[in-house]
């Protein structure tokens, strides 16, 4: 839907017709996809891409000698160094694939549980962690008598920097935070937690599930031990994403999935495992997912994604304030600096009615606790509705929301 | 024609009146959540709640004389409808008619899309709850 020309960052109209899932309609009405935090919907060129390698190139990677495999290894090794080169990562090797962010996160935490992790540790989260960046820690601390600690939010919903230093111990280890939270769309200070980890020489972990589909992510500069996101919330397939380390980690980190593909020589007395990312990379991976991914990395490179990032601003900063007009709306976490994710209540309704009545208007958001229980009990809220943008929506699909949002709650009250 | 037939037929009716405008529909039903009769406090305990993955359903079920009643609530007022229809059939009826009810209504009244197994509301789960608890107490 786009009623009127909106913006020049962008070509919106171009862009939401290579997305042919955009055409459909829902209940009679246009879908309005605000549901990108979840996933995002995929480009032509991204399905045309998977479809390809099928037609054309399916094959194992890796040891075959026929053209096939080549050309299978050739195109899965490009995406690789397409995904480093976007992380503006010069060692493609520190870019594993994975099947996301949870199989990151749960890879690394238990090579570092096999090395620096030792009982009675303390590991660092913040209050608006998703699930996966707590429950995996949370089986490590159950195990081994460790500590989780916890930043806590400050009456804006953001995380209270301060009290940050006061959590840290000479038992701290790992510091491990969402840039973005998914619920609340706030962008974490990582320059401020990246301070404070080197002067207590602190593991850090950046969970980038929410960031990396909507801001420039400069791996070199942003210097973390760890960086994980998933493929299918940047317009590219479910299944598949990444795991980066730090060149140190790559050599030092054990593998804890060892499988074919991982090693150098197998005995049944010992095996020598292959060096780089290969080492973490066990059994056939998802190759038509690591294509689809590097493709549409490459798509969101011809906009450029400073731009998508500007643009998803306009949209975050128009629907809070077209929210903030409502009287009965309770936006959470309200600031400008936001990357595309919007969560609110309604006064005295559940957000299961209000999401089930915007759907019957064709607008998909979510509804719930989005995998932050803890942060639903701090906001002392059962859950929200969260709305969440991608580079094919626009202020028209906003103010058709607030219009039908505006009906819903006249039919819940 | 079994008497939860009856009432089934009945609601089928009720809803058809609105044809094909859903939000009148919908209006209904909110209207039903908003009347359904409050449950006793203390019967909103932990043993009955029935958790969907966001919005949750309490049930207490009670034998009295050959019937079996059926109170509950709900914290979303749509599910909280839903579950005032459930109540309206099932409620005040033998086990062996509830057991045996096939509930075809909800399917003919466009709501079938409440019981999709996306765990979002109580419902389907309450409707077994309801099924499990008349077996129980027969």
């Amino acid at each position: 839907m786009l009623l009127k020309e909106e913006t020049h960052i962008l070509d919106i109209e171009s862009i939401r017709a290579d997305f042919p899932i955009l055409s459909r309609r829902i209940n009679n009405y246009p879908l309005v996809y605000f549901d990108n935090g979840a996933t995002t919907q995929k480009p032509k060129q991204v399905v045309d891409a998977i479809s390809h390698y099928y037609s054309n190139t399916n094959s194992n990677i890796h040891r075959g000698v026929h053209t096939l495999s080549r050309e299978a290894t050739e195109a899965f090794e490009t995406a690789r160094k397409t995904i480093a080169s976007h992380f503006n990562i010069k060692n493609d090797q520190q870019i594993i694939f994975t099947a996301g962010t949870t199989d990151s996160l749960n890879i690394l935490s238990n090579g570092l549980t096999q090395s620096v992790l030792r009982p009675g540790d303390e590991i660092i989260l913040s209050s608006y962690e998703h699930h996966s960046n707590i429950l995996t820690w949370q089986l490590w601390a159950e195990r081994n008598s460790g500590k989780l600690k916890v930043i806590p939010l400050k009456d804006d919903h953001s995380l209270d920097y301060s009290a940050l230093e006061n959590l840290i111990t000479p038992k701290t280890k790992l510091i491990s935070v969402a840039h973005v939270s998914n619920t609340l769309g706030l962008i974490t200070d990582l320059d401020k937690i990246k301070t404070l980890a080197k002067k207590h020489n602190l593991i850090v972990v950046i969970d980038g599930a929410q960031s990396a589909p909507h801001m420039k992510v400069d791996l070199e500069k942003l210097d973390v031990d760890f960086f994980v996101c998933s493929a299918h919330k940047i317009y590219g397939p479910t299944g598949t994403g990444i795991l980066y380390m730090s060149d140190k980690w790559l050599k030092q980190l054990p593998t804890t999935k060892p499988g074919g593909g991982t090693i150098k020589t197998v005995t049944f007395e010992k095996t020598e495992y292959a060096e780089g990312a290969l080492r973490f990379e066990p059994g056939t991976p998802n190759i038509e997912g690591v294509i689809g991914f590097a493709t549409a990395i490459n798509y969101l490179n011809r906009f450029g994604i400073e731009k998508i990032h500007q643009y998803e601003t306009e949209l975050v900063n128009y629907a809070q304030d077209k929210l903030a007009e409502i009287p009965e709306v309770i936006v959470y976490g309200k600031s400008k600096e936001k990357a595309a994710v919007i969560s609110f209540n309604v006064k005295d309704t559940h957000p299961f009615d209000v999401g089930t009545l915007l759907d019957k208007y064709g607008i998909a958001v979510r509804t719930g606790h989005h995998c932050t229980q803890p942060l639903m009990n701090l906001l002392c809220v059962p859950g929200t509705v969260r709305i969440s943008f991608g580079i094919y929506n626009t202020k028209s699909e906003i103010d058709f929301f607030i219009e039908k949002l505006k009906k819903v709650i006249t039919m819940l009250k | 024609m079994t008497e939860i037939l009856g009432i089934e037929n009945e609601i089928t009716e009720e809803f058809e009146l609105f044809g094909d405008d859903w939000e009148g529909k919908y209006e209904h039903l909110i209207d039903l959540g908003k009347s359904l009769p409050k449950i006793k406090e203390e019967y909103k305990t932990d043993e009955n709640i029935i958790q969907g993955c966001q919005s949750r359903v309490w049930l207490h079920s009670e034998k009295q004389g050959d019937k079996i009643i059926f109170t509950a609530d709900s914290d979303a007022i749509i599910t909280k409808g839903m579950v005032a229809l459930m109540i309206r059939v099932l409620s005040d009826h033998t086990a062996k008619e509830i057991i045996e009810a096939k509930l075809e209504f909800i399917d003919k009244i466009g709501l079938k899309e409440h019981l999709s197994p996306t765990r979002a509301n109580g419902l389907v789960s309450m409707i077994n709850r309801m099924k499990m608890d008349a077996v129980k107490l027969v």
